[in-house]
């Protein structure tokens, strides 16, 4: 088979790997900026945190694949993105050190000074990646002042951390943030009791109208700031992605508002996935765009790997990842039931 | 400071420190692994009260490793961004395989061990545990394998000005990389052995707990006398295949100036590198290097000088990071050869002299864990793949020496700080000794 076949299996699942890491993390990073305000107590901070306990490890690992992933298809790419975004990425990996941590050692001391500074790295260190994540993918959507000679293999970029926050990066930023609250909220109320849950939904619902109004800013924005409208004007039956993401995201409300919470979580995973695919499928076929010369693009054509090592990584892949995703559903099963006082208290072993 | 060498440090810094604690991993995850095999096949309490203490240590430490591993991922990328492009065909692979297979298995199965002990059997719970010792075994073959192929590249051909794979099985089997699989390994087992006679040790001198602590000490003996002697054999086979693929490495190990034939070594040695010779030299056994080297008395030994300066590793710490490994490991077996026979004596608990010393071991492992770090590292220079691409060539062109200071400031206070913390834990917890009661557990886990 042609190497283009699968240069574009792998832009696939290169969005699929993201999509599905933001979903599931998307949670995590929501339920932990949340849990100072959404919990009264010790007791009900810890609640919240054994919500996310069993999971938040394996869910991060989507992140290490979407990586490792970019590193074995497209070289290219993994080599200039992680590079050329240097500062923002050495903070996010700040910021995810300290999240894993923090749920690990927040428990180990009976001090109240202690577990207050574990509670402010909590919220920083999730509230930071979902904002830096946000802002580095619209900044990717928009295209990065790089100038690529593919050729004579030289390589330069023009940006700047501060540069990365423009306004466009800075919506996107925000859309992420506010994506990750609702997804959190949603997630902590179906998966605690009592008032802590009815709290949690109460604030989902009152985060649903301002992510509404910053995911259509987003929309409509990304028409001027962005080309990727172009691949959805050329084959219009793509409006069905992000038609789907808008109708997800409608879902949400209708049964939030319902109080069917299962479902309206259900449709805000539906969201995120769709948000992404949104974004990635007006990418295609590039993976990085240069905002300075369209010949500097990363596409998947010009960054990708040798034939075979996509061949090796596609076998890989077919295996692997549907193994993973059905262990995934065993463990979600194991943990389905709510999370209470009394597990966290008489477990010795729970964050 | 330029940028290859302030990324130089940063990776080194990143990955030693990483080194700290995935070790333990490796080691403790398997040995509490057994610990609750052997509860669950005999019922008896005390293993299970035993995988809980020793679990809690490896799950403090675990964490650690944890996180620090994402750093060494994304530095690939960040600092490296030219070896990533070079040879992201060849290495990229590895990378995405040990996250998909391993990484995945090892974070999602330790979290159902965590909670799950209510939750789900005892046989179920014991999987869960096996197969996350396991995942971290197999992560640590699948980054070793990477990692023999910057030192000993194989199944490749150089085409579209990089390296591309051309033979995957080749990488797969790259006997370099699975004897210093196996060596790593069995040094992750010696150095968590070592931990928890060190930690037992600390108890029987206070008299706590004298059941549990005398089980753990004796089982812990054993494992690193067999791990610390398989060390030493897989440690003798690696040192054959570096003298046969990387010579100047392994003449930089042995301070190895002369190109000769039935070369001797020297147990007092130290190198003069500016006039290439060796200010010491005592003590000598004879033909011990080309023994050691090649299993052959007469074989010819690379000295230093059949390669230009500019070739050479740096030579001083490669040789003494080498040595002090060799004398530490050295020291392990005897030491824990002591404490098989030691701790099946009668009056074991009261040898307080033995008892101290074995607490004041548990760092030599450690210390001899990143000496060997040191010397694999080290010894490639200047190369970042032996004979195919430097080290120099490698870094990113698109990030500047003020960058990359900032991020060596941020690592070094963020680690610095994560780490006196999780020690601090790590210290506590032992200290705390193990819990009384476990019959919660039990009782929930008479459910199927």
């Amino acid at each position: 088979m042609d190497v283009s076949i699968f240069q574009i299996i792998w832009f696939v699942l290169w969005g699929v790997l993201w999509a599905v890491y933001f979903m599931l993390d998307g949670f995590v990073l929501g339920t932990g900026f949340l849990a100072g305000f959404l919990a009264k107590n010790d007791t009900e901070k810890r609640v919240l945190i054994n919500t996310v306990g069993p999971v938040w490890d394996g869910n991060e690992v989507w992140l290490i694949t979407a990586g490792g992933a970019t590193f074995a298809a497209f070289p290219t790419t993994y080599a200039l993105m992680f590079s050329n975004l240097y500062s923002a990425l050495v903070l996010l990996l700040f910021a995810l050190i300290v999240r894993g941590v923090s749920f690990e050692f927040r428990s180990k001391l009976d001090s109240a000074v202690w577990r207050k500074s574990w509670d402010l790295a909590i919220i920083v260190s999730s509230f930071l990646p979902a904002l830096l994540f946000g802002v580095a993918f619209g900044n990717i959507f928009k295209g990065i002042p790089m100038k690529n000679d593919f050729a004579t293999l030289s390589f330069s970029y023009d940006g700047s951390l501060i540069g990365l926050l423009n306004p466009y990066g800075l919506v996107t930023g925000v859309l992420f943030v506010l994506l990750f609250a609702v997804h959190g909220a949603l997630y902590a109320a179906i998966k605690t009791t009592g008032d802590l849950s009815s709290r949690s939904a109460d604030l989902a619902n009152k985060l649903w109208l301002p992510l509404l109004v910053v995911a259509v800013a987003f929309l409509g924005y990304t028409y001027p700031a962005t080309k990727l409208f172009d691949n959805y004007l050329k084959v219009p039956v793509l409006l069905i992605v992000p038609l789907v993401a808008v109708i997800s995201l409608l879902l949400v409300k209708v049964f939030a508002v319902k109080g069917a919470l299962h479902k309206s979580f259900l449709f805000s995973c539906l969201t995120i996935l769709f948000v992404v695919f949104t974004g990635v499928t007006g990418l295609f076929p590039n993976l990085i765009p240069s905002n300075i010369d369209p010949a500097s693009n990363l596409t998947i054509f010009n960054s990708s790997s040798s034939l075979l090592t996509l061949k090796i990584m596609t076998v890989v892949a077919a295996i692997c990842v549907p193994t993973v995703i059905c262990y995934k559903i065993w463990v979600y099963r194991i943990f389905r039931e709510r999370v209470t006082d009394k597990d966290v208290l008489e477990n010795s072993d729970a964050y | 400071m330029n940028v290859v060498t302030l990324s130089q440090i940063q990776f080194a810094a990143t990955g030693m420190f990483h080194w700290i604690f995935v070790p333990l991993t490796l080691g403790l995850s398997i040995m509490t692994a057994w610990m609750e095999t052997k509860y669950v096949t005999t019922g008896d309490e005390t293993w299970l009260r035993m995988t809980k203490f020793w679990g809690k240590l490896f799950l403090i430490n675990f964490a650690l490793g944890v996180v620090t591993g994402i750093t060494m991922e994304f530095q690939f990328g960040l600092n490296w961004s030219e070896y990533s492009r070079y040879v992201g065909d060849i290495f990229g692979a590895p990378l995405a395989i040990e996250a998909t297979l391993a990484f995945f298995l090892e974070s999602v199965f330790i979290g159902v061990w965590i909670f799950g002990w209510n939750k789900i059997s005892k046989k179920a719970h014991l999987t869960t545990i096996w197969l996350a010792a396991v995942a971290t075994n197999v992560s640590a073959l699948i980054i070793l394998l990477a990692n023999a192929w910057m030192q000993k590249p194989v199944g490749y051909l150089i085409r579209n000005n990089r390296a591309e794979m051309n033979d995957f099985l080749a990488v797969l089997t790259n006997g370099y990389g699975w004897i210093k699989f196996i060596h790593t390994l069995l040094s992750g087992y010696a150095l968590a052995a070592f931990l928890i006679m060190g930690v037992s040790a600390w108890h029987l001198l206070r008299n706590n707990e004298k059941d549990f602590f005398v089980r753990s000490f004796r089982l812990a003996a054993v494992w690193a006398f067999v791990a610390s002697v398989g060390v030493a054999i897989t440690g003798d086979m690696h040192a054959v295949e570096i003298a046969r693929f990387q010579p100047s490495k392994f003449a930089a190990m042995e301070s190895q100036w002369e190109t000769k034939r039935g070369v001797g070594m020297n147990l007092l040695l130290f190198p003069d590198v500016a006039r290439e010779c060796n200010s010491i030299e005592q003590i000598c056994i004879p033909n011990a290097l080309s023994v050691l080297a090649f299993h052959d008395a007469n074989a010819e030994i690379k000295g230093l000088k059949d390669f230009p300066p500019e070739l050479r590793p740096p030579v001083t710490p490669t040789f003494l990071s080498f040595r002090l490994m060799v004398g530490l490991g050295t020291f392990m077996i005897l030491a824990s050869l002591a404490a098989i026979f030691v701790s099946r004596s009668k009056n074991f608990s009261d040898n307080r002299a033995f008892l101290t010393l074995m607490v004041f071991a548990i760092p030599a492992p450690y210390l001899a864990e990143q000496f060997g770090w040191l010397v694999a590292e080290f010894g490639r220079q200047p190369w970042i793949v032996y004979g195919v691409l430097k080290t120099a060539d490698a870094v990113s062109r698109s990030i500047t020496s003020t960058q990359v200071i900032l991020s060596l400031i941020g690592f070094t206070v963020l680690y610095g700080l994560l780490g006196a913390i999780d020690i601090f834990l790590l210290v506590k917890y032992a200290k705390k000794g193990p819990d009384k009661d476990v019959s919660s557990i039990i009782n929930v886990q008479g459910r199927a």
